[in-house]
């Protein structure tokens, strides 16, 4: 190719003429003013979420000040913190205890199962294996939820697959041992707490999974090598380096898994006991008890624990690494 | 007296790479060592290798006299500075520096007073507090050489440890590596590709390619004495003469190498000498590097700032002293 081809002798503009009309207008005026296009984009989220979302929360928060009149049934709208006090009757602490417990241990088993997949995912899967653990990791999201729910029902039921393979394994003593053990224990395991904890941890693992891996993503293969090259052993490397570094991600993980557990009012509704999770006492207090403010209080409960949980975290220092 | 690190016939190849292929290497203890090639020609996988990230498909590696194989790196005396630092973000300096004595256990009050000593040693003093992120790049890499020194290694390994830092902090950094060396008494192993760094810093040097060592020698052995075209061309680059050439000048009909500099030019258009054009100058501060055609082969020279020179497209005569002259023993 000649240079002509490249370098044209005709004169050109140093300054291209504007493409004119509204639209080549309203591209000159975002350039010119950037925060205009960003208000633009904003403003109907930020109303979304401002109004019709927090709005709506606010105005459930202030249920939770009324009082029900236990005579008639009516909602008594003044101020009082009766309804809190309510909170703290047997019955119901039993409820926010074991709802609490229950979202601790689902959060504490979903980090221990997640955190050697995301780093399997992060540190060695590459191309098509990769894919194929996005795949793996996101599939089950897709599928119903309570499909997802009724299909663990069936498998933990007595008559279910699981006791049928242990039957054949003749493992089915350590199963009849676990499920004699009072409160985790039951007449079979979906109708137990620990069918309950293993279909919550099934549900929100990927949420657990996604977070780690990003945080283990961004961990520079390098600091291990440096961590092993001063003298550190495996075991140590991941004390000191990969679980710090990974801190965030795990407790960006656990905000959803702990979050979600407390406030879930399906899952123990379909396979556990009898007895409630906040879930399902605000959806009864709500709906047939017709206790919206009661309802209100309970709901006001995992939104605390949450703020505790998160100044918790980062008082010990779980952000340091952002 | 035992090689600080021997090599072996050490291969290690990834599938059909042969990343680094039978070689054999000594290293003197007290040494500053460098390795030097293009990129991909195996020098930072023999330092790998001398680190335990790599293991040797083939050969053996001995550190001190001791086996290396199948040794894990936790439990080799050897420390590396990384190309990028790898400095832990999420501790502070003064951590970072005595990481290595808190993973072996030494007590707090302890490593944190023998980091501030090494801190002292890189002179970043005070810097203990600030976390990595604060620092410019030639802190960090002063951060990274105290952080493995503070283990008082066998070896010190620094894979282009200067690659990132500017030429001024560059300078500054040669130097002060240089006297840390002979203070430490250390065995550094310094991998780069700057021919430059290579031939101002090390005592000896390994000139890699494709996976093999080219040859071993002094900076002056390597830069007079190439022993073949490609050390030759990428050591200074060298003038290459072909075997036809050098036949006329010396006798002998070998490939030869001749020195930019050990070429003078004058505008003349006969007389002594190989006729040649100017082709086009390179001004570099100091000196001025001129490109010349003769017949079809293509020289270069570098005469001081100041030589009169002829203009471009002159005719020119180069001559040159027969003993600068190297033959390489590369067959012609």
């Amino acid at each position: 190719m000649s240079l002509d081809a490249v370098v044209s002798r005709a004169p050109t503009p140093a300054i291209l003429p504007g493409s004119g009309g509204l639209r080549g207008a309203l591209s000159d005026l975002f350039w010119r003013r950037p925060k205009f296009l960003l208000t633009l984009m904003l403003a109907p989220p930020l109303l979304w979420l401002g109004i019709v979302y927090i709005g709506s929360l606010f105005a459930l928060l202030a249920q939770s000040f009324f009082s029900i009149d236990e005579f008639s049934g009516l909602i008594n709208r003044e101020f009082t913190l009766k309804t809190y006090g309510d909170l703290f009757q047997a019955a119901n602490l039993d409820i926010i205890l074991r709802t609490v417990t229950m979202a601790a241990l689902v959060t504490l088993a979903s980090a221990v199962i997640a955190f050697p997949i995301a780093y399997y995912a992060a540190r060695y899967a590459r191309g098509r294996w990769k894919a194929l653990f996005y795949l793996g990791v996101m599939l089950p999201l897709w599928s119903s939820y309570l499909v997802k729910i009724y299909a663990w029902k069936l498998i933990l039921a007595k008559e279910g697959i699981l006791t049928w393979l242990l039957a054949k394994l003749n493992l089915l003593w350590p199963l009849d041992a676990w499920l004699s053990l009072p409160i985790v224990g039951g007449n079979s395991l979906s109708v137990s707490f620990t069918g309950t904890f293993i279909v919550f941890v099934y549900v929100w693992l990927p949420f657990m999974i996604l977070p780690v891996q990003a945080a283990l993503e961004r961990v520079p293969g390098n600091l291990v090598e440096a961590s092993s090259d001063l003298g550190a052993s495996p075991g140590q490397t991941f004390r000191n380096v990969l679980f710090p570094l990974a801190l965030p991600g795990i407790v960006a993980g656990s905000i959803f898994t702990f979050s979600l557990t407390l406030g879930d009012y399906i899952i123990p509704q379909i396979i556990g006991t009898s007895r409630l999770f906040i879930g399902q006492a605000v959806y009864s207090q709500q709906g047939t008890a017709g206790n919206i403010p009661l309802a209100a209080a309970f709901t006001v409960v995992p939104i605390v624990i949450m703020g505790f949980y998160l100044w918790g975290a980062k008082r010990m220092g779980a952000f340091d690494a952002l | 007296m035992t090689s600080a690190v021997s090599f072996k016939q050490v291969s290690r190849h990834f599938g059909s790479v042969r990343a680094v292929d039978a070689v054999d290497l000594e290293i003197a203890p007290g040494e500053f060592f460098a390795m030097l090639g293009p990129s991909g020609s195996g020098k930072t996988t023999c330092l790998r290798l001398i680190a335990g990230f790599e293991q040797p498909t083939a050969g053996s590696i001995s550190i001190f006299g001791e086996r290396a194989e199948g040794v894990p790196p936790y439990r080799r005396n050897v420390n590396t500075v990384f190309q990028d630092y790898a400095l832990f973000p999420h501790l502070n300096v003064l951590d970072n520096v005595a990481y290595g004595l808190m993973v072996k256990g030494v007590g707090k009050a302890e490593r944190l007073k023998a980091a501030e000593e090494a801190l002292s040693l890189v002179r970043l003093p005070g810097y203990g507090a600030r976390r990595p992120g604060q620092l410019s790049g030639g802190q960090r890499q002063r951060v990274a050489l105290a952080r493995a020194l503070v283990n008082q290694p066998k070896v010190l390994l620094l894979d282009e440890p200067l690659g990132a830092l500017d030429l001024k902090l560059r300078e500054n950094m040669q130097e002060e590596l240089k006297s840390l060396q002979k203070v430490l008494g250390i065995t550094f192993v310094f991998v780069t590709h700057d021919q430059g760094e290579a031939l101002s810093m090390a005592d000896r040097v390994a000139v890699f390619n494709d996976g093999r060592i080219m040859q071993v020698g002094t900076p002056e052995d390597i830069y007079q004495r190439p022993n073949t075209r490609f050390v030759a061309d990428f050591v200074g680059s060298s003038n290459v003469l072909p075997p036809d050439f050098v036949q006329r000048y010396s006798g002998q009909r070998r490939w030869g190498s001749l020195r930019p500099e050990s070429i003078r030019v004058a505008s003349a258009t006969s007389g002594d000498g190989v006729a040649a054009r100017l082709v086009g100058t390179n001004y570099l501060g100091a000196t001025t590097r001129l490109a010349l055609d003769a017949e079809g082969l293509r020289l270069h020279a570098v005469v001081p700032a100041g030589t009169a020179l002829p203009a471009e497209g002159e005719a020119v005569m180069l001559t040159f002293n027969r003993e600068s002259l190297h033959l390489m023993d590369e067959p012609a």
